[in-house]
């Protein structure tokens, strides 16, 4: 679990994680918004269904993979916040219908 | 008729240098960086965070070179995704923005960078465990730090370095060090690097000395690390120890990412001193290929001010092969980045032999998960070696590491250290992964609009 610092970062934009609005600072990634939210997981892993959160912030690992503005699949850590965004988690693998 | 006489892919030290540098020289210059500012990793959103005292006086050094940057006249595309690279027409294949554009360059300037090397111990994938830059960007770009006992594990600059920041932000972490290399025997390999690089290590020693001001516990000669906990890092364990732990930040140095120069089929070296693979270039960058070059820790790891350094060089070559810069003026302007270079790689024998990896963590034991995404254990790929696996690109079809969405990024290294050691073969004779485009993932989506948009430009 994360937590802003308000004194130095004021969180001033507002997005939408798992449908609770939370406030970030400007310049954060939707990674680090799930983490200031304090959810368990941003995804469970399609083999084992084992919950992961980020790992390498960096773009590198694609353990940040999460449903943003209802496209899933994106890089939570590469994608900066702007007002209103959806983040939400995803559940193994992406159903091939749906 | 190219678009473009440079394109830089990568907005850290090494592609800021080089798009400044190449401006000057006259040419016209693209850079296309994943980020949405300039700086790279060690300067992540620099120009955003250096008020904040955990990090800015670290940052403050990086703020010249983005002014410079901004400032040269470069065409910057930021979280803008280089998805393919075409090195014998020159055609880079971009992502932004929801889609895709293709644009043309005579010269390209591979400017990447580093990763983190993989640290698979056991329970790594839990959450809660992440690495040790990883902690460092979202204090960067977001000013935000742990909650809860936080244990930073691991050896090399960037521990001491983020213990002091973490600490300056008022959670001091309980850092254990997994350092086997003697300071005596790293000195033995350090030649006459301890003189040149002083300024470095001096820097070096008062990070230290301020992390033990305030208050960092340290706890040395650490073997065995494991994670454990049910749905998250509860507790950090090693050989006769563990404690409490909310945050595992894991740190075994960094290594250059070759995702892009690998998929191009640059050639390539290993890098014996720092345990990785690096691309084959020469004093200016110049690669196997006759169009592409490399610079900074892309190319091997440097550190910022000898990417810098590198950076300038390939701009300079750049504007020589394109003749923009006469043979005498190229002699002339190339002494000042190479001394520059030469200075700033002073100090890296002794730390690369102090900070050498463990075999630990290069192959682990074998309930350890190597591959993340596809969740195959160390054991397993030593059973597929053992079998007949002779390298990566054969792992991909016993157990499909490599196949998930990171392409390999992590695990590649582990998996070829592993194929090496069951095959009793040196590193370097394991032939390494091959990825391919996408790079990164790109949407059905994106490319149709790519595509309508062409076609509405069509007479």
């Amino acid at each position: 679990m994360f937590r802003a610092r308000p004194e130095v970062r004021p969180a001033t934009v507002e997005v939408l994680v798992e449908g609770t609005p939370v406030l970030v600072p400007e310049g954060a990634t939707a990674a680090a918004a799930v983490l200031l939210a304090g959810l368990p997981a941003i995804r469970e892993t399609p083999v084992t269904g084992s919950p992961r959160l980020p790992l390498c912030q960096m773009g590198v690992c694609f353990d940040c993979l999460a449903e943003i503005d209802g496209i899933p699949n994106r890089q939570a850590c590469m994608v900066t916040v702007v007002p209103g965004m959806r983040i939400a988690r995803q559940h193994g693998a992406r159903e091939a219908l749906r | 008729m190219s678009d473009f006489d440079l394109a830089v892919i990568g907005a850290g030290p090494a592609g800021m240098a080089a798009a400044v540098e190449a401006r000057l020289q006259g040419l016209i210059v693209l850079v296309v960086d994943e980020n949405a500012a300039p700086g790279g990793q060690v300067f992540r959103a620099a120009e955003a965070c250096a008020p904040d005292p955990a990090v800015g006086p670290d940052i403050m050094p990086g703020l010249p070179l983005i002014a410079a940057f901004r400032g040269c006249g470069a065409d910057y595309r930021a979280a803008t995704t280089l998805w393919h690279l075409d090195p014998e027409e020159g055609v880079l294949s971009l992502a932004a923005a929801g889609t895709t554009e293709t644009v043309t360059a005579r010269r390209v300037l591979l400017a990447t960078g580093a990763q983190e090397r993989p640290v698979p111990i056991p329970g790594w994938t839990l959450p809660g465990v992440m690495g040790a830059g990883a902690a460092q960007i979202l204090l960067k770009t977001a000013g935000a730090v742990p909650v809860g006992p936080t244990v930073l594990a691991g050896q090399g600059p960037l521990v001491w370095l983020l213990a002091v920041q973490l600490a300056r932000a008022g959670v001091a972490p309980l850092v254990l060090e997994t350092r086997t290399v003697s300071i005596a025997a790293a000195l033995a390999k350090a030649g006459g690097g301890l003189v040149a690089g002083r300024g470095l290590l001096a820097k070096g020693l008062s990070l230290m000395a301020e992390a033990r001001r305030r208050g960092v516990r340290v706890i040395r000669g650490v073997r065995g690390l494991r994670a454990e906990g049910a749905n998250r890092v509860e507790r950090v364990a090693w050989e006769g120890g563990s404690a409490p732990c909310d945050t595992l930040l894991l740190h075994e140095g960094v290594i250059p990412s070759t995702h892009v120069s690998r998929a191009i089929g640059l050639d390539h070296a290993w890098d014996a001193d720092q345990a990785c693979w690096r691309p084959v270039a020469d004093d200016f960058g110049a690669t196997s290929s006759a169009r592409v070059a490399v610079a900074g820790d892309g190319a091997g790891i440097g550190g910022w001010q000898a990417a810098a350094a590198a950076g300038r060089l390939a701009a300079l070559d750049a504007a020589r092969r394109l003749g923009a810069l006469s043979e005498d003026s190229f002699a002339r302007e190339i002494a000042a980045p190479l001394a520059a270079r030469r200075a700033a790689l002073a100090l890296r024998p002794f730390l690369d032999a102090l900070y050498a990896p463990p075999n630990a963590v290069l192959t682990p034991p074998d309930e350890t998960i190597a591959c993340r995404c596809e969740e195959v254990t160390a054991g397993a790929i030593r059973r597929a070696a053992a079998l007949g696996a002779t390298g990566p690109n054969q792992l991909k079809a016993y157990l499909r590491c490599g196949m998930g969405p990171c392409q390999g990024r992590v695990c590649a290294p582990t998996v070829a250290a592993l194929i090496a050691e069951v095959r009793g073969l040196a590193p370097q004779e394991v032939p390494p992964l091959r990825p391919r485009a996408p790079y990164k993932p790109v949407t059905v989506g994106m490319l149709a609009a790519s595509a309508e948009s062409l076609q509405q430009s069509a007479p």
